[in-house]
This record gives structure tokens, sequence and C-alpha cells, in this order.
């Protein structure tokens, strides 16, 4: 597969298109936690509408970034940043689906301010880890 | 003279030259480039989703843009920053490559559909805010768009191919 001109570069592309969709899924939720986004929805319709497609966009990133990582195993598997990617996306989707849902689907007249600003930060964080360390995986 | 030719003079200032080498300069921008991706398209494609009826549907579309455009266009504004950044790294590396130019032009769509979507159906969005499912020329806009930014994706990352492909 490494060999072929054409399907690594296309899965990379379809790659990104993943990156899209959960970017768009976490910032819709994380915006609105933080006090940006759709302020006049309760953050609990947003995050069970986004739900979808992030795990959508996760499908995408997974079933690509599997075949990426297969064109190159060898070299990734010797390179940090690999390393540091997944261990932030498996800190990030547990986080996901346990205390960053749960503060998301709380009532809004129940939610605390500040701890949602908190969980969202945490959330954009470690998704930020998560790109910058594929960024790298990439690098020359 | 020639665009050729200015690019040409472009790619041959000291700046240009620095930036083009510096590595780790270069690298920086080309990071920030890639990951805004995720911001503006993100944003824009949720919008579309809503548009298509796809996401968000107890949401009013005016709120979704209202709320979210102002995201995306920021996220638009870092990307042409940092991508005239990397064009000006080398200029005509980048003005002679076809994904490029490829890329430009569906940039220039994803920008008139969004002016054209302004001007004529979301000046009457008060028929239509709250549909689940907004009326078909709005799920077009919608579809456009999101053919338009997967295209942009597409050249994007294929610019870095073009030997491989034309070489």
């Amino acid at each position: 597969m490494r060999d072929s001109p054409v399907f690594f570069p296309i899965v990379a592309t379809i790659h990104l298109m993943g990156l899209a969709i959960i970017g768009g899924a976490v910032l819709v939720v994380d915006l609105r936690l933080l006090g940006f986004g759709l302020q006049h929805q309760p953050a609990a319709a947003i995050a069970e509408d986004a739900e979808r497609w992030l795990l959508r966009g996760l499908a995408v990133m997974v079933s690509t970034g599997i075949l990426l990582f297969m064109c190159f195993a060898t070299k990734y598997y010797y390179l940090t940043f690999f390393w540091v990617k997944m261990a932030a996306l498996v800190a990030v989707i547990i986080f996901t689906w346990s205390i960053h849902r749960r503060v998301a689907m709380a009532q809004d007249a129940d939610a605390r301010p500040l701890r949602r600003r908190l969980v969202a930060l945490v959330s954009l964080l470690l998704w930020t880890i998560v790109a910058i360390g594929g960024r790298y995986i990439g690098f020359p | 003279m020639s665009l050729f030719r200015f690019f040409e003079w472009l790619g041959n200032t000291s700046w240009s030259i620095e930036l083009h080498e510096s590595r780790y300069v270069f690298l920086l921008v080309l990071m920030i480039h890639v990951l805004t991706l995720s911001v503006f398209v993100g944003t824009a494609l949720m919008i579309d989703l809503r548009l298509l009826g796809k996401t968000m549907t107890r949401v009013p579309v005016s709120q979704v843009v209202t709320r979210l455009f102002p995201w995306s266009e920021a996220g638009f504004i870092v990307m042409v920053v940092t991508g005239a950044l990397l064009f000006y790294a080398a200029p005509v590396m980048r003005y002679t490559n076809v994904f490029f130019r490829f890329k430009m032009a569906a940039l220039l769509l994803a920008v008139l559909n969004v002016a054209l979507f302004r001007l004529s159906v979301y000046r009457r969005i008060d028929d239509w805010d709250v549909n689940p499912v907004p009326p078909r020329r709005v799920r077009i806009v919608g579809v456009v768009s999101i053919i338009l930014l997967a295209l942009i994706i597409t050249a994007g990352r294929m610019m870095a191919y073009q030997d491989y492909w034309f070489g």
C-alpha cells in the first residue's frame, strides 16, 4: 500500500475530512459549554445531536487511521508522537463518554458554569493534542 | 509583468527564502493551517448539515448561522493568513501546481456559494427558519457547500503529490 502513489494520499484526504467532522461535532458542544455557542439552546440537546456526528467522524478517522498506520506501521511504532496521539485519543474518548457527557447532558438549571467551562477546556485540549500528534506523525 | 514573473520575483525576496528554509517556522505555519481546518470546515459543516436537516433540527437555522458562522469566519481568516504564508514561502511552486489552482477555484466557488445564499434564500429565512428540514433550494446550498469543502480538502492534500501524478 505504501508504494501506491494513489492509496495513501486518498486515505489521508478522507482522514482529514474526518478531522473536519470531529472538529465540528466537538466545537458545537464545547463552545456551548464555554458560553460562546448556541446559548439559546439547552446544552443537552446540542450534545445529543452532536454525538451522532462525533461517532460518525470517529468511525471515519479510526478506519482511515488504521489504513494509514498499516502503510507505515514500523515507522509509526517507533515515533513518540504516535504514542502521544494514541494516549490522548484513548483519554479523550474515555473523558468524552464519562465526565464530559454527564456534564453536557445535565439540565442547564442544575449546571455549574465553572465546571462546564473546565470540562470543555479539557476536552478541547485533549483533542488538540490528538490533532497535533497526528500532524507531527506526518512531518518529514 | 506576467503573474509568473511576479511570483518568481516574490520567491526571491529574502523573507520568502528565509521562510522557505526556516523549517520549523514553516512546519509550524503548516501545522496551524492544517489543524485550523477543524474549526473552519468543522463549523461550516455543522451549518451545512443544519441546512440539510441532518443535525440540530430543533434549533432555528438563523440561530445556528448567527452563532456558528463567526467561528467559521475566524477559522477562515486563519486559513487564509497561514495559506498566504505557505504560498509566499514557495510562490512559483504553488502557482504552477495544478491542485493549488483547482483548490483556489473551489475556494472561490465556496465563498460565492455563501454570498449567494445570503443574498437569496437567507433573506426569506422567516418562512423556513424553524423547519426541521429546510426547503429544497436551501438544501442544495448545503450540499454544494459540503462538496466544495471536500474538494478544497482533497486538492489541498494532493498538492504535495503533484509530481507523482504529473511529474
